[in-house]
């Protein structure tokens, strides 16, 4: 099916099932239990957060994954991407359509120029190369170009660059004359509109954005499985494993390298156009460098060079963050309020420094682990899971077909 | 004239922070080849070692004087930090104004043990494994110590106030002919200085003119052959490890007056330094410190209004732009040597 074959194709299908069906697999608890508040994450922030997170990994790891050059200036894509898009929704029109395309055009601008001059170099000079690159654009988008007083304010700095009432919008101003400001829409239908299904105790919510999202999402993955699969891909994976040999037979890998490298840009660029067009403010802080180091966490979360890695590494990085910064003393009490007295508050004045605010603990204690233990991430840990149970069975087997021949 | 002296002395605190930590940068990856995004973190823990000390010498006894009265007519309670007890109370508050020098004492045993229960216990483990990975292992680390250290002394900045003697400023001016308030310095950037100058030279020399720094040299050069003359190469480069955690905690407790610490200056000084690392060359210790002064110079020129008035917001990315056109010029940077790191 689609040119894809049968492993392939049942991969996709099982995404394809898990995007279109998510509302229901997030939401396993009925409405107003207290496991519904702390762990149902149906709810359309945080799966729009899901899908656009995928879409960026995605594209990172068509860089990082296959060729193995370590981008650490990926957030200024997903950067320039949003202020794109929210510059298309103040100029032109309040439909996505027009800001995501203009911000994957503008990331591929940009990802061209700094691949361009990045990819002179390798290993950790390319990573620093493309740090400082990022970090560039982080304080020019911060300071200069962000100077509300200045005649060229793309940014605006600090407050972020968002919608205000007096935007040309030349292709419907005359629509936001009612003193509100407009909402993003693909056509007639509003990002922000959602449809509440109750059934039982259960309350369901698909959301337009989200839909738009994870369809976007979906044909990312599918553009990505074919670039794993086809001689482009195995090309870079040729530069992976050894770069000097594809140049002494005399070819020139930049050409490919560099395409990868616009790839994963515009992917990072669909991201952030995404991201505007869920909330249209778009602020500096997405370029920060520690954002990049994030987009790198969720790689290597998932599992790098693997087609379904950078899906499961985004959906759990986002899910963990969203429910141990959730969890607080009151919380922990609850949970444990069977223990003593003594060692209950014992465990919670331990377990506070790894929930609530301190999540970025808990998830930098993981990300390490995962590192030093399982370098191939989760993919990898549950690749060895169930390796370990089929040997188990299979030796079972033999063990049974044996005795009797004994 | 006076405004280019200002300028290049402006550029020397920060440039004298980059050197330092660019410095022990430079000495893990010359020595174990190990890139760490863990160091800016360790510049952190030095500046709050200061903090601490700091704390730890106000710790007071609280007495309730009943024959004063404070503004709501309770009796008013005197705190008398516990150092003022034993030392008198002169001692005692100079003891307290001056711990922020005293917290280098304080420092370099805390630093020594990180660093070497870093190696061991971490970085030892990666030696064999990609850089990238190295890269990442460190970055988990540097995440890891700055929430912990967010968990213990919360999100804002924390003041550690200079020596009352280092605390005003001084007219360099008038010393040499121009006018009064031309060129203004404060005390404690010009002790920053002498003080990061110290420790470079104190490093320089450690590895020039003892055995030690010699067998450490040799190593630097050829691992393997160091180590078949049956010397334990490993130990040593442990050692630089611990000296270079010591020397980034230096500058940072030295810098805590300067810039009040708080939880994430490590992030925002690791971009700069290793910046500063590959504009000098990787490995190259001259170059780490040439290329720390210089860029912290360039950064202070950068900032004067007349520069800005001809290229806006130049100051704010002329350090990665002088760093793009190095690293694309002159791959190795300033002073690198062949063959290192060179993929």
């Amino acid at each position: 099916m689609l040119k894809l074959n049968k492993r392939d194709t049942l991969l996709f299908v099982i995404v394809t099932a898990m995007v279109l069906l998510a509302p229901f697999l997030l939401n396993p608890f009925p409405q107003g239990s207290s496991m519904a508040q702390m762990f149902n994450a149906g709810y359309p922030d945080l799966m729009q957060r899901f899908v656009i997170f995928g879409i960026l990994v995605i594209g990172f790891n068509i860089l990082f994954g296959l060729t193995g050059y370590l981008s650490f200036g990926h957030a200024a894509f997903l950067g320039i991407g949003s202020y794109a898009a929210v510059w298309m929704f103040k100029l032109l029109s309040m439909n996505i359509i027009p800001a995501l395309i203009l911000s994957m055009i503008v990331a591929g601008i940009f990802s061209l120029v700094i691949g361009y001059v990045s990819l002179r170099r390798s290993g950790i000079y390319f990573s620093i190369l493309t740090l400082a690159f990022a970090q560039m654009s982080y304080n020019l988008a911060y300071s200069v170009l962000g100077n509300p007083s200045s005649s060229y304010n793309l940014t605006n700095g600090e407050t972020g660059l968002q919608l205000a009432l007096n935007d040309p919008r030349i292709l419907d101003g005359a629509a936001a004359a009612n003193g509100a400001l407009p909402v993003t829409k693909l056509f007639g239908l509003a990002m922000r509109d959602s449809y509440n299904l109750n059934v039982g105790g259960w309350l369901f919510t698909f959301n337009v954005g989200y839909y738009v999202a994870g369809i976007l999402m979906l044909i990312s993955f599918y553009i990505s499985i074919r670039i794993f699969r086809s001689p482009f891909g195995m090309m870079l994976r040729a530069v992976k494993s050894n770069q000097q040999r594809m140049n002494y037979t005399g070819l020139n890998t930049k050409p490919y390298t560099l395409a990868a490298f616009v790839i994963s840009g515009m992917y990072a660029g669909l991201a952030g156009g995404l991201l505007s067009s869920m909330d249209p403010l778009a602020g500096a802080e997405r370029m920060h460098w520690t954002a990049s180091g994030e987009i790198v966490i969720m790689a290597i979360l998932g599992g790098v060079g693997t087609l379904i890695g950078p899906i499961v590494g985004a959906g759990f990085n986002e899910y963990f963050k969203n429910i141990l910064s959730k969890i607080n003393d009151g919380v922990l009490h609850q949970w444990l309020s069977f223990l003593p007295d003594g060692l209950e508050n014992f465990i919670v004045g331990i377990l506070h420094y790894f929930v609530g605010k301190g999540w970025h603990l808990t998830l930098g204690l993981l990300f390490m682990m995962v590192i030093i233990f399982l370098p191939g991430g989760l993919v990898e840990g549950g690749q060895r899971l169930a390796k370990m149970f089929k040997r188990k069975k299979t030796d079972d087997g033999s063990d049974s077909n044996n005795t009797p021949a004994e | 004239m006076d405004q280019i002296l200002l300028q290049i002395l402006n550029g020397l605190d920060k440039g004298s922070a980059y050197a330092l930590i660019a410095l022990g940068l430079t000495l893990i990856f010359g020595t174990l080849g190990v890139v760490n995004f863990a160091h800016g973190a360790l510049f952190m823990i030095g500046a709050f070692c200061a903090v601490t000390l700091q704390r730890i010498l106000n710790i007071s006894t609280v007495t309730i004087d009943p024959t004063k009265t404070d503004f709501l007519g309770n009796p008013a309670t005197i705190k008398t930090p516990v150092v003022e007890t034993w030392f008198g109370p002169e001692m005692g508050a100079s003891i307290i104004d001056w711990s922020v020098p005293l917290a280098i004492l304080f420092a370099i045993p805390i630093m020594a043990a990180v660093g070497f229960i870093m190696e061991r216990g971490l970085i030892k483990h990666f030696y064999k494994r990609p850089h990238a990975d190295q890269i990442l292992v460190t970055f988990g680390l540097a995440i890891v110590l700055q929430e912990v250290i967010k968990a213990f002394y919360g999100a804002n900045p924390i003041p550690t106030p200079a020596p009352e003697a280092f605390r005003g400023s001084f007219d360099f001016g008038t010393y040499l002919g121009y006018e009064a308030n031309a060129i203004i310095y404060p005390y404690w950037r010009m002790v920053y200085f002498a003080f990061s100058a110290v420790i470079i030279a104190a490093v320089f020399a450690f590895l020039q003119f003892t055995t030690f720094g010699m067998v450490v040299r040799a190593g630097m050069a050829d691992r393997e052959t160091v180590g078949l003359l049956g010397i334990n190469i490993d130990k040593r480069f442990t050692i630089m490890f611990a000296i270079a955690a010591c020397v980034a905690g230096l500058a940072g407790v030295m810098y805590a007056p300067i810039n009040s610490p708080n939880y994430h200056m490590g992030m925002d000084f690791l971009v700069l330094s290793f910046v500063v690392v590959v504009v000098g060359g990787m490995g190259s210790l001259p170059g780490a410190v040439l290329a720390g002064f210089m860029l912290g110079i360039l950064e202070a020129f950068a900032s004067m209004n007349q520069v800005k008035a001809i290229f806006p917001g130049i100051d704010q990315i002329i350090i990665y732009l002088v760093a793009i056109i190095i690293i694309l010029t002159r791959p190795r940077g300033l002073m690198g040597r062949r063959g290192v790191m060179e993929e």
